[in-house]
């Protein structure tokens, strides 16, 4: 059974839909991640699951009772809140030492907990501090103390990490699943950086204008984009107009190319997806279709280029440079073709692509 | 010149008339004072002006003042915070319109407001009116000292509940809903969210009603009918009737002296009571 559950759930603010009919099961002990894009609905989804806000309609379920109208101070849940929410007239070890206090610990207990949540988040010897003299970051990180110490059994996050340098962030990542995975806590994440839901998370959500448009693990968030949307906000990628003209062919930007999907039957237009990385840059003519370099930005590891070819513009990722003006062929490897059936309504359209 | 330069040269010359006002206005008056205060009639330096807060009489009225105007300062507080609570909450799309109605009596001259009272409290007044025909026991505070109490508590009342209305509307939303989802309870985001966040403005209302309520001389005289001898009373006399102006400057520096006095215990105690709280 799932520990949590969100059962058609619909939520509009001043006549405006935010959340339409949304399901979410979350089970014991998974980290799950509500990934879209700004406005789209997840900090609306974190306030109904920690009772700040009532759904206009549908029900949610702890354990398969419907706590929809139980109080947040009720809930078996903490959040570390997108806006870190510090009280500012305590110091960080009061801050900490909240929610212990509530529940009546001892002080002893309360005074080792402080000190390893403090040691967890790399801010050890900060206690006597006032939440005014640390940084954003800093805050961020007590933010995360504060509600851990209390081991709730779910979490839920608001783009905890937001504030924080790179290293910093893929430091805290670590930790947060050392964490999780220590004291046996569900976690709820919420992030707007793909890279972030697909390093931390077991199940990844992503959503768009209060529609879930795709659910699964990283790998198939990743690899199987169910849709143009998702396509386009996990990584880069080449999303392509194409007609597949019969199982395993596909016509893309007029040329014929071999591909591994079956089922969708014959010169049926499709949207094709092929990530960056995927596509094989060699010489004139060995490839599936000929074009020329139109741009060259080194990023790190490999070099971002734009090919010309077929009339389209492909992105394209190699570890070895081609200058501009160069003339290239591209080919791609069957299983690197992604097709996905093109959006049937207008209101799906408007779903996928409006961003 | 510089852009800089200019500007500070600029602020200097708005900021002359302002510290002509503060010297003409504040400084002046109170060197008056202190000279009267410390000089008898022929002008020669005398400290008999101060040590006559020790006669039985002044004593007596300092010590009423302090006391009643420490009761009336507790029953606003009583009042205002739970005031201001509800207006934070009220969910009526006019919230600026409650507050408004809260407010409104501040606009009307204070000495009118008082004397409603005296019209409204009077053996024959209105409420005993509406009490007899009701067949009730009558009403019977004028010129007592709690009808001077409910006239300060009515007069300052305001000024207790904007500034603790607007300390408490300053608090982040996001704040009090940590509090409850780490588990606190009501009484216990009052207690731990609320009251600390807002003691800048439960200490700038016990202030503004303090202060006025220890030092009247009007409500006092309105309501208590010459029955109720406030310190404020004793030196509006002495300039007056006694004319006797070096003694009223006495008794005038004494009670500045304590009003400076309570508001450093006021200060101190929010500072710790803020501490301990916590
Ligand atoms: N209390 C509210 N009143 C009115 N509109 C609201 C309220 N709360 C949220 N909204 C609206 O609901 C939509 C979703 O907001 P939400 O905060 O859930 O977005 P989000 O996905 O968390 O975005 P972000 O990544 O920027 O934090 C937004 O359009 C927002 O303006
Ligand atoms: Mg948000």
């Amino acid at each position: 059974m799932a520990l949590i559950e969100l059962v058609d759930i619909s939520k509009s603010f001043d006549g405006e839909l935010v959340l339409d009919e949304f399901n979410l099961k979350i089970k014991e002990n998974e980290f799950i991640t509500l990934l879209g894009p700004s406005g789209c609905g997840k900090t609306t989804t974190l306030r109904i699951l920690g009772g700040f806000e009532t759904p206009d309609t549908g029900k949610v379920l702890f354990q398969g009772e419907d706590i929809t109208n139980l109080a947040p101070n009720k809930r078996p849940l903490n959040t570390v809140f997108q806006k870190y929410a510090l009280f500012p007239h305590m110091n960080i070890a009061e801050n900490i030492a909240f929610g212990l206090k509530i529940s009546g610990k001892s002080k002893e207990y309360i005074n080792d907990k402080i000190k390893y949540a403090l040691k967890l988040v790399n801010l050890s010897g900060f206690e006597k501090r006032s939440v005014d003299s640390l940084s954003g970051g800093q805050q961020q990180r007590i933010a995360i103390a504060r509600a851990i110490v209390n081991e709730p059994r779910v979490l839920l996050l608001d783009e905890p990490l937001g504030a924080l340098d790179l290293k910093l962030r893929q430091e805290m990542q670590y930790e947060l699943i050392r964490l999780k995975n220590e004291l046996g806590i569900t976690f709820l994440y919420v992030t707007h950086d793909q890279e972030e839901a697909l390093t931390m998370s077991d199940k990844v959500v992503v959503m768009n204008q209060g529609y879930i448009q795709q659910m699964g693990t990283p790998e198939e968030i990743y690899n199987e984009p169910e849709n143009a949307f998702v396509a386009d906000f996990i990584g880069d990628s080449n999303i392509i107009d194409g007609v597949m003209l019969e199982d395993r062919v596909v016509k893309i930007c007029g040329s014929v190319f071999p591909c591994i999907d079956e089922g969708f039957g014959r010169n049926k237009p499709v949207d094709v997806v092929i990530r960056p990385e995927d596509i094989i840059i060699g010489k004139p003519g060995q490839g599936i279709m000929d074009g020329v370099v139109t741009s060259n930005v080194f990023i790190g590891v490999h070099y971002e280029m734009c090919i010309e070819a077929g009339g389209f513009e492909w992105l394209a990722q190699n570890t070895t440079s081609y200058p501009v003006g160069t003339r290239v062929s591209i080919g791609v490897t069957p299983e690197n073709i992604q097709i996905m059936h093109k959006p049937q309504s207008e209101d799906e359209e408007a779903i996928s692509l409006d961003d | 010149m510089t852009k800089t330069s200019m500007n500070s040269n600029l602020k200097r010359l708005f900021s002359g008339p302002f510290l002509a006002f503060i010297l003409c206005g504040t400084l002046v008056p109170l060197g008056v004072i202190a000279f009267y205060g410390f000089t008898d009639r022929s002008g020669a330096f005398t400290i008999e002006n101060i040590m006559a807060i020790a006669t039985r009489n002044h004593a007596q009225a300092l010590g009423l003042s302090l006391g009643l105007a420490l009761i009336s300062t507790v029953i606003c507080l009583l009042l205002a915070f739970p005031l201001g609570l509800i207006l934070k909450d009220s969910k009526l799309g006019k919230k600026g319109f409650m507050v408004f109605v809260f407010i409104l009596p501040m606009w009307m001259n204070f000495l009118l407001r008082t004397m409603a009272w005296q019209v409204l409290l009077e053996r024959n007044g209105i409420i005993n009116i509406v009490l007899k025909s009701l067949g009730l026991p009558l009403l019977d505070i004028i010129n007592t000292p709690a009808a001077v109490v409910l006239g300060m508590v009515y007069d300052y009342l305001p000024f207790m509940v904007l500034p603790i209305y607007n300390a408490l509307i300053k608090i982040d939303k996001n704040l009090i809903e940590a509090a409850y989802d780490l588990g606190a309870d009501k009484l216990l985001v009052l207690r731990k969210v609320l009251i600390p966040l807002s003691v800048p403005g439960i200490v700038s209302g016990i202030t503004m009603v303090f202060v006025p309520s220890l030092t009247t001389f009007a409500i006092s005289t309105m309501l208590g009918g010459g029955k109720v001898n406030l310190i404020g009373n004793i030196i509006e006399q002495e300039f007056t009737v006694g004319s006797n102006w070096n003694l009223g400057a006495g008794l005038s520096i004494v009670m500045m002296v304590f009003i400076i006095i309570s508001m450093a215990l006021i200060e101190k105690f929010d500072r710790e009571g803020e501490a301990s709280m916590i």
